[in-house]
């Protein structure tokens, strides 16, 4: 039997664990960027379209999923699709739904803990005085483990081990007691730093600290629509792709919490209440902070150079100088509260990443919870320092790419077939509806078959197959050339190859070469990782069928 | 700012804003159900317990 009895203290501290698995670095610093690249307020059509005909659906899809599973003692995904397919070989693409989570959680622990260490920083004073080339430096000679101004050696090392140690220990404590109580917290506290910051965002005059626009220049910029956009293919694919990981679907996190509700409690509900408190985040608040402030202070031409690098670069090189143009005291303050309220987007998700694997080994090895989370911790420590390590050698982002992007979209294609298709829509409608609190309307009982599946297919399609330059029509007129970012090219190596090839100076060379074997290296650990979980689910299985329980 | 684009961001958040209260405000409002349900918290509470009889 499994030594897994284990509840949700209430239904709100649920949904909040729910959504506080959703929320992530990405409402923030993801959302923002991909609108102002994917023609401002017009994005916004595509990206709530998307959500109402893939997001929606696959929570539904998921959440269902994960207590049908439950039923039968299930609470991660190998053995919950096991139960709803009879080919054998779903619960090998069950094993996606522990491997994405510990891959992702090995990177995500480290981006955590920077943000951990800059709310200390902040509230330390670290970036009063420094000017933006200051600020940004410390952030590079902070991801290169050189020199700490808090004087601790190996700081980035040390900031990643006591987020990891809070990680695990949140999670020995259970889901009631650990994820759901920080979730109680976090969740409000997040919302609350983030109505601050959105305030500071929407209220900046031009000539006053330093800015030199007013408020409405950013948000101009972000909520202009630029409706010619909307014919582009790239526009879509993106509001899709952000859609996507914006809801933590495709990971078995889903899967895993609802697992713990019984059938004859709500779901529909409960997906719809956590889905869109995560929109919420994302749109009224994500929107309302990054992209402003920091047109307000550096204007729209700045600003569109530094997004081309992603909003990383944005919320820890910039923001934390911008902050301090409102004096010592609001900049102490606004930094404290927006790597804070990072901290809890990371926290609240990175706790969910721990639950199936601890799932798992309560489930099929009878471990008890305490030993399954610090084993949990112990190989997200072992996987996640070459992160910390070789940040600069590309580590990080291969990890993220793999396990944090390409992983998600082939699961949740899967998943919506099997669930759809293989255990059949009428089944699959009936665990929709039993037991919700509000009328699921019909139609989408034609959007799981059909359109999600296909939206799927065409978001991984477009990714294996991405054209160059995102340029649909060439590529749909016959010149279909594969841009360095499609899986295929990734696969290949093919951008680190052609920098190598035309790199003159040695070093660069050398940097080069050597990020070309760390990248190679993460890949091999990667899947050394996914083969010793499916071995896992293997050896789990002739368990059972020992035991007698298949 | 621009007539769409406020328009746009107006429409926008108070959407959002709007469906985040309406369903939260759901749960809030729909009245447990009997026990043995998913939550641990009013387990032992005698007027959960009683819609079982």
């Amino acid at each position: 039997m499994s030594a897994n009895k284990e509840s949700w203290g209430s239904r709100v501290g649920l949904i909040l664990a729910m959504a506080g698995n959703a929320v992530g670095l990405g409402n923030f610093l993801r959302f923002p960027v991909q609108a102002v690249q994917n023609g401002g307020g017009a994005f916004i059509i595509p990206y709530l379209v998307c959500f109402l005909v893939m997001g929606i659906p696959l929570l539904w899809i998921e959440w269902s999923m994960g207590r049908f599973g439950g039923k039968f003692g299930h609470h991660s995904t190998p053995f919950i699709v096991d139960t709803m397919g009879k080919n054998r070989l779903w619960k090998y693409i069950g094993v996606f739904g522990i491997w994405t989570n510990i891959a992702v959680a090995a990177y995500y622990c480290y981006l955590e803990s920077w943000t951990l260490s800059y709310v200390f920083h902040s509230l330390g004073g670290t970036f009063s005085g420094m000017d933006q080339d200051g600020v940004a430096a410390f952030f590079v000679e902070y991801v290169s483990l050189g020199e700490s101004t808090f004087g601790i050696p190996f700081e980035p090392v040390v900031f990643f081990l006591i987020c990891l140690l809070l990680n695990t220990w949140i999670l020995s404590q259970g889901l009631a007691k650990g994820v759901e109580r920080v979730a109680k917290i976090g969740m409000p506290l997040l919302i609350l730093f983030g109505i601050f910051l959105a305030y500071k965002g929407f209220t900046i005059t031009a000539g006053e600290n330093g800015a030199i626009n007013d408020s409405t220049v950013g948000l101009n910029f972000l909520w202009t629509p630029q409706y010619d956009k909307l014919w582009s293919p790239s526009v879509w694919l993106a509001a899709a792709g952000q859609i996507f990981f914006t809801l933590s679907v495709g990971m078995g996190t889903v899967h895993c919490y609802a697992s713990y509700v019984r059938s004859k409690d709500d779901i529909a509900l409960n997906a719809m209440s956590a889905g869109w408190m995560n929109e919420f985040v994302e749109v009224v608040l994500g929107g309302a902070i990054l992209i402003p402030i920091s047109i307000g202070y550096l204007g729209i031409d700045r600003v569109t150079e530094l997004v081309q690098s992603g909003g990383l670069g944005l919320g820890f090189r910039t923001l934390p100088y911008l902050f301090y143009q409102w004096g010592d005291f609001l900049g102490a303050l606004a930094g404290f509260m927006w790597f804070g309220l990072l901290f809890f987007a990371g926290i609240t998700s990175s706790l969910a990443m721990g639950t199936p694997w601890i799932g798992f080994l309560q489930d099929e090895f009878n471990w008890k919870r305490k030993s399954a989370a610090w084993s949990f911790g112990l190989i997200v420590l072992i996987l996640g320092m070459p992160t910390v390590l070789f940040f600069n050698y590309g580590v990080f982002d291969e990890y993220d790419y793999w396990a944090g992007t390409v992983s998600l979209v082939v699961f949740a294609l899967l998943e919506s077939i099997l669930f759809a298709w293989v255990f059949g829509i009428n089944k699959g409608w009936r665990e929709i509806i039993s037991g919700s609190d509000i009328k699921v309307p019909g139609i989408y009982k034609f959007i799981i078959k059909f359109v999600t599946p296909a939206l799927l297919l065409w978001v991984f399609l477009g990714s294996l197959f991405t054209p160059k330059g995102g340029d649909w029509a060439a590529a749909f007129s016959g010149n279909w050339e594969l841009d360095n970012s499609s899986i295929i090219k990734k696969i290949a190596n093919s951008d680190l190859k052609a920098k190598l090839a035309a790199a003159t100076d040695p070093a660069v060379i050398e940097q080069l070469q050597d990020t070309l074997f760390f990248v190679n290296a993460s890949r091999i650990l990667l899947v050394a990782v996914w083969l010793s979980l499916a071995l896992l689910v293997y050896i789990a299985y002739k368990k059972r069928v020992r035991e007698g329980r298949i | 700012m621009n007539t769409s684009a406020i328009v746009v961001m107006l429409l926008t958040l108070g959407t959002v804003t709007g469906l985040m209260l309406y369903f939260f405000w759901r749960v809030i409002k729909t009245p447990p159900k009997p026990e043995p349900d998913s939550y641990l918290d009013n387990d032992d509470e005698p007027g959960r317990q009683e819609t079982l009889r």
